[in-house]
């Protein structure tokens, strides 16, 4: 019996032992790695889990970004995209990684908790990040309250959730002819529903619209929406606005079409992504107006090649405003590292103060708007398009 | 009359033989890292995990404490990470003025986190822990979804006139220089992080050196009596309500420090963080670290938060071996033929040291 603890000892100690070995090894070993010679750009996001359709998306349109801006000659990227499952304690350790294996440059994010956790990281240690589609003010800013103290070198390529609920209100405002009663039914356990919600209600008040009734949902009722339409209806509204994504959009779409209601929906660009969605039936959706920064059945050049060659590499599907975001992401970073002469040889921070400096004062042309600008907080400025569903297909609405 | 014992005896008598080994094992681990640390020889994946598995070990202790040596079934660990995590976050954030360095204001923070914890674990026993069966495990499963849906609600800011609270209607309006401390959904934005590594081991030598005293005294061994037979233990005079008491009330106490230290771990933290899959999990580092043992808890929580990490490389598949590596853990030691095999090896070593002793 005495020899029993014994041994239990010596293999406990033998694995503790074994176990920091293995943290040095491993130390080691990511450090060195892929793509001499090339600048070093990291990203993370959802890969598993239930946000994985974003993370996916963004990962397969940066991949395509890099490999045609490698293509091009002159200019070299390398990309590694890690998995955060969207939860900032993996978002947290997948910087560690990125870091380990030599990122320069950085993709931050794709959803926006994540992002914030990481957001100080990269000030701290001066990496140039700009997140495709995280959306939170926390991303960029050190005290998101207040839209004060920002980091500098964290930007958005997306519009601000607050932007976002901002420009809808104006929109309504400014086209009566859409619906003058408003409903809203929004996701109030979603920080991306709640955001656009809350600036959309004080703008609305604002422009004085008249928001007759306000609904919400959360995870665990996100499949009945009968009651909510039923509320909107008899409180007179004839048009909806649906601060949600695209899933339980569809749902509202098909219930309101069972219960014989048809006022306007109008959604932001979390509802782009309906027209893909398996067994929906898309002529419910005819006459769904929404604001977002890209259609994939816009027919200039460059959405046209984005989408077919995003088609072919993920079989078939139809790339969403997060994919194009990505990919937009990659081109504004080779034109700033162009302009600044960036080259792979340099350090994180020079770069970071390269990028930081070019960032805030050029112009970008992309898939997501054309004369994008950033504010030397971060902060995207682009004009969001109106988009009307005709024929299964977005068609631009004239401003 | 006993014998009086001398302290190397009392370190490696066959009854403090594990307190032994767990302490050895963090304080050993301890060195190592903070060596590696200061010689800047760890990565930057190990260095972010830190803080993170220190918090898990604290928790998973304290659970195994419920579990292991009480016996409750606790399906609900995590929201009491939550209730910690959240209070101390709210108090560092609005101590931050009043308190400016890090060190007093996360100790604070973590003894309020434990409390209200521990406060909440108190109320949740009283009427619980009466009863006979598995009501706890129902109980606290609930408990968890409750305090998620609280805390998605809650909406609490301050400004230069106080403290504003709303609840489901965001209505908190704050002047410009305000502080939103809980933002509903988006939990708590902007948290200074002033978790230290020292501070989470500091945490777990605690935890260790709690739960082993109550493992070793009077009140530890009527925990136990009412675990193994309730009937028994109550007919010589233990009080069950009581012992069980003790031991949930202490297991939620921990995690309310882990939790806390968590939380000020990150500058952003979601209430959907602490769901039940994080209870689920350190369940199951309880589980595959043996019930009751400390030493084995401590290494499984290290093991299965490190391996998904390790398993980068196995990119999409990453999940699935994680999995089945957890599967064949479980398989494997409960596994006859490998337990025999097991003792085989023991026996021969065993006697392959007295043949060289002897020799």
């Amino acid at each position: 019996m005495k020899m029993k603890g014994w041994y239990r000892k010596t293999v406990s100690v033998a694995l503790a032992a074994a176990m920091t070995m293995s943290l040095a090894a491993c130390g080691g070993a990511s450090a060195g790695g892929k793509g001499s010679g090339a600048i070093k750009i990291g990203a993370s996001g959802p890969l598993t889990g239930p946000a994985a359709v974003y993370g996916n998306a963004v990962k397969a349109a940066a991949e395509m970004a890099v490999e045609e801006v490698n293509a091009k000659g002159g200019l070299q990227f390398a990309l590694d995209f890690e998995d955060d499952t969207h939860d900032a304690e993996k978002a947290v350790t997948a910087y560690g990684v990125l870091k380990d294996w030599g990122m320069q440059v950085s993709l931050a994010t794709v959803t926006s908790a994540p992002g914030a956790a990481v957001a100080p990281m990269y000030s701290d240690d001066k990496i140039f990040a700009i997140t495709p589609s995280g959306s939170s003010l926390a991303i960029i800013y050190r005290d998101p309250d207040n839209a004060a103290d920002p980091y500098g070198n964290v930007f958005q390529m997306c519009f601000t959730d607050p932007n976002q609920g901002i420009a809808s209100a104006d929109y309504l405002a400014a086209h009566p002819d859409l619906g003058t009663k408003i409903a809203v039914i929004y996701k109030n356990d979603d920080n991306y529903s709640s955001g656009i919600f809350a600036k959309f209600k004080s703008q609305a008040s604002a422009n004085s619209l008249d928001v007759v009734y306000t609904g919400t949902f959360d995870d665990s009722n996100a499949s009945d929406f009968t009651v909510q339409l039923k509320q909107a209806q008899d409180a007179g509204a004839d048009l909806i606005f649906l601060p949600i994504y695209y899933d339980p959009a569809s749902l509202i779409l098909t219930q309101a079409n069972q219960m014989g209601y048809a006022p306007t929906f109008f959604g932001v660009d979390g509802m782009d992504g309906i027209l893909t969605l398996e067994g929906f039936d898309t002529s419910l959706a005819e006459g769904v107006y929404l604001l977002t920064p890209f259609s994939a059945d816009a027919k200039d050049d460059l959405t046209t090649k984005f989408t077919a060659n995003y088609k072919a590499k993920m079989n078939g599907e139809i790339p969403n405003q997060f994919a194009a975001d990505a990919y937009d992401c990659v081109y504004a970073i080779a034109q700033a590292c162009e302009a600044a002469g960036v080259t792979a040889d340099m350090s994180a921070s020079d770069i970071c103060d390269k990028l930081t400096g070019q960032f805030s004062s050029m112009t970008f042309n992309g898939l997501t708007g054309q004369n994008v600008t950033w504010s030397a907080s971060g902060e995207v400025s682009k004009s969001p398009k109106a988009v009307v569903i005709k024929d299964g297909a977005y068609v631009g609405v004239e401003n | 009359m006993e014998k009086k014992k001398n302290l190397f005896a009392l370190m490696t008598d066959k009854k403090h033989r594990g307190r032994t080994v767990s302490f050895g094992i963090v304080i050993l681990g301890w060195a190592i890292l903070e060596i590696m640390l200061f010689s800047g020889s760890l990565s930057s994946l190990f260095s972010s995990l830190l803080v993170p598995v220190c918090c898990y070990i604290v928790a998973a202790i304290g659970l195994n404490l419920n579990v292991g040596i009480s016996g409750e079934l606790n399906l609900g660990q995590a929201c009491f990470m939550s209730v910690g995590a959240f209070t101390a976050v709210c108090l560092s954030g609005s101590l931050a003025g009043a308190i400016p360095a890090p060190l007093p204001r996360l100790l604070l923070s973590i003894v309020a986190g434990a409390l209200l914890a521990a406060l909440f674990g108190v109320l949740i026993g009283i009427p619980v822990l009466k009863l006979e069966g598995d009501y706890l495990a129902i109980v606290t499963l609930a408990f968890g979804q409750i305090i998620k849906s609280l805390i998605t609600n809650m909406y609490l800011g301050f400004d230069d006139a106080g403290f504003h609270f709303s609840f489901v209607d965001n209505k908190v309006e704050l002047k410009q220089g305000g502080k939103m401390l809980l933002n509903g959904p988006m939990g708590a934005t902007g948290t200074e992080r002033i978790s230290t590594f020292t501070m989470g081991i500091v945490l777990i030598v605690i935890a260790l050196i709690v739960v082993y005293h109550l493992m070793y005294s009077r009140s530890g061994r009527a925990i136990m009596a009412a675990r193994d037979n309730r009937i028994a233990a109550e007919s010589i005079g233990v009080e069950i309500f009581r012992t069980k008491m003790l031991a949930f009330t202490v297991s939620s106490c921990l995690a309310g420090a882990a939790g806390a230290l968590y939380g000020l771990n990150y500058s952003t933290l979601v209430p959907a963080k602490f769901d039940f899959n994080t209870s689920i999990l350190l369940l199951v580092y309880v589980v595959l670290g043996g019930l009751g043992n400390m030493t084995g808890t401590i290494i499984a929580t290290i093991v299965l938060v490190l391996l998904p990490e390790l398993l980068r490389s196995m990119q999409d598949y990453r999940m699935l071996i994680y999995a089945i590596v957890l599967i064949l853990i479980m398989l494997l030691t409960n596994n006859e033929t490998v337990r025999t095999w097991g003792e085989r090896m023991k026996k021969q070593l065993k006697s392959r040291l007295k043949n060289r002793r002897n020799a």
